[in-house]
């Protein structure tokens, strides 16, 4: 087996008296959509947390394209190529859809130093195109002069994508993507994040077991903290473990 | 949040305030009232450190309560100039600039690790050693501070009638805000004002937060840096009181009451402040008590600062 894009080695954090993580060891393959799932309060978000470099583990390491990133910042691992999106929508409402995606090509390094002082970016014509083709991936390509604030709940959602996306990621860590939006937009969002698949390699947290069962090639099951289990949809499925601390009351 | 957008009608109206404070030294000498020469000079250097610490807190969203420490070392390095022979503000200015930056970089390498009132008081915290340093500076005057014993030249002209000074200081405050409203626009600013505004997300989209942040904090510091060697030229003093903490606060409020993250908010400000002092003082002593209450009537009434009321931020 080729080596694994992410991979993450007995990775453990305590918050207080509370143990989040335990010795979780996942492993995302290059290309597979990789769904982690479990309960609430199961360390999920922690978990992301930890790979995309919000917080930093007590124990364990993580590995991203073959390098150790466990002390790199977030923004060092953004650049390494891994992008995030958020459980609470979190774009800058007060600008425009195309100056969120745009700030986001700005802030990758082939696109140049942002210590610039001079120039006006209005000029930026490669910029600003490249960020509406970001725009047209999400399906946002008519909304690129409204006000982020203004859009709807699943039009912000799909931008999140959009900006994780201008950073030219490996990896897209995607916490929640269908978190409060309604059927139809979700239906939307797994048709989106199916398109994106082919291109980039996604680790997907989400409640919403029909999106997860149709998107995942691999799925990873966390309780308390603790990694019981990884597999095909199917074996999670059939897991006598899974299904008792976590899937019985769904299947 | 919006970036910056300056209004339509801001760029003729500040080209057209560049004209007329251009004739004024005229103006005022025609009407006999030379001595109001000196106080436009003065307002266009708070002006103008008015303006950089905008930039700072405006801009860069970081409460400083300490950026008197660059003002103060910039007026230093001006007088320490002089007094070791150096007396051309082209050379002298840049140096004064260098240091208060210089210090700016240190202070904000250490401060900028902290956030909201843990900022405001390390850089208060760094002010104030500044401040105690240079009252204990024996060879510096100490207390008493360093005197020129007379200003310097520019460019071989002297500065030494109050006209010139005015000229020199419009020169500096017309660059800087020149700079200031170009940056606004440019890929820095866009990313500091984001900065500004969610510091997380900038940092999930592979920027380096706190090296923006840093090189703000010391552009800001060097633009107080040549505020304070053109007020060290004016007055023929530098002295610890420029760097104390008082002096933090009254850029602070002219900063509040002209408008945060308004490109001409520090230049309001500074018009109203210094206006207000000058005018009131003929009165009462107590002027303080006027000032207290205006910045109550902004605070309340126009939060967003005297600048906010004619100029758009967003477009």
């Amino acid at each position: 087996m080729a080596e694994a894009l992410l991979e993450v080695r007995r990775l453990a954090r305590r918050f207080a008296a509370v143990d989040a993580l335990k010795d979780v060891n996942l492993a995302v393959e290059s290309g597979e959509v990789h769904a982690l799932i479990g309960p609430n309060g199961a360390g999920k978000t922690t978990f992301i947390h930890h790979v995309s470099g919000a917080l930093r583990p007590d124990s364990g390491s993580v590995h991203f394209a073959g390098r150790d990133v466990t002390r790199l910042a977030m923004h060092q691992r953004v650049a390494a190529g891994m992008a995030r999106s958020w459980q609470i929508t979190n774009v800058f409402r007060g600008l425009s859809a195309l100056d969120n995606v745009a700030l986001a090509v700005q802030g990758r390094a082939d696109s140049g130093s942002s210590f610039r002082f001079w120039r006006p970016v209005k000029g930026e014509t490669a910029m600003f195109d490249a960020a509406q083709g970001y725009l047209e991936q999400v399906g946002l390509q008519r909304k690129a002069d409204a006000v982020a604030g203004n859009l709807s709940h699943g039009e912000q959602r799909a931008l999140e994508l959009a900006m994780a996306l201008a950073t030219k990621p490996q990896l897209l860590l995607l916490d929640e993507p269908m978190a409060g939006t309604g059927p139809e937009e979700s239906a939307r969002m797994v048709e989106l994040i199916e398109h994106l698949a082919r291109h980039v390699t996604i680790l997907l947290v989400e409640h919403d077991m029909d999106a997860v069962f149709r998107l995942a090639d691999r799925i990873s099951v966390l309780v308390n903290g603790e990694l019981v289990c990884t597999g095909t949809p199917e074996e999670v499925k059939n897991d006598a473990g899974v299904r008792r601390a976590y899937l019985g009351d769904h299947l | 949040m919006a970036f910056y957008r300056p209004a339509a009608w801001q760029k003729p109206l500040s080209l057209a305030l560049l004209c007329a404070l251009l004739a004024l030294p005229t103006g005022l000498e025609a009407l006999g009232q030379e001595f109001y020469i000196g106080f436009a000079t003065r307002v266009l250097i708070f002006a103008l450190a008015a303006t950089s610490l905008n930039l700072v807190l405006g801009f860069g969203g970081m409460v400083s309560l300490g950026h008197a420490a660059f003002f103060g070392t910039g007026a230093y390095v001006a007088a320490i100039c002089q007094q070791a022979g150096i007396a051309e503000a082209l050379l002298a200015f840049p140096l004064a600039m260098a240091a208060a930056g210089l210090l700016a970089l240190a202070v904000g390498a250490i401060s900028l690790r902290t956030r909201g009132v843990y900022f405001i008081m390390i850089t208060l915290a760094f002010a104030q050693m500044a401040y105690y340093l240079f009252v204990s500076a024996r060879a510096w005057g100490g207390d008493d501070g360093l005197s020129l014993s007379r200003r310097m030249t520019l460019a071989g002209f002297s500065l030494a009638s109050d006209t010139a000074l005015f000229f020199a200081a419009l020169a500096a405050l017309a660059a800087t805000m020149l700079l200031f409203g170009r940056l606004a626009d440019a890929r820095f600013g866009r990313a500091l004002q984001a900065i500004r505004e969610n510091e997380t997300r900038m940092e999930a989209l592979g920027y380096p937060v706190f090296r923006y942040r840093l090189v703000a904090f010391a552009l800001g510091g060097a633009l107080a840096g040549l505020a304070g060697a053109l007020l060290a030229n004016q007055t023929g003093l530098a002295s610890p009181g420029l760097l104390q903490w008082t002096q933090s606060g009254t850029l602070l409020v002219m900063v509040i009451i002209g408008g945060v993250g308004y490109l001409y908010g520090g230049i309001v400000g500074a018009v109203v402040l210094l206006m207000l002092e000058e005018t009131l003082v003929g009165f009462t002593e107590h002027w303080h008590i006027v000032l207290g209450l205006l910045l109550l009537g902004v605070v309340l009434f126009a939060p967003k600062g005297v600048a906010a009321l004619f100029g758009k931020r967003h477009g």
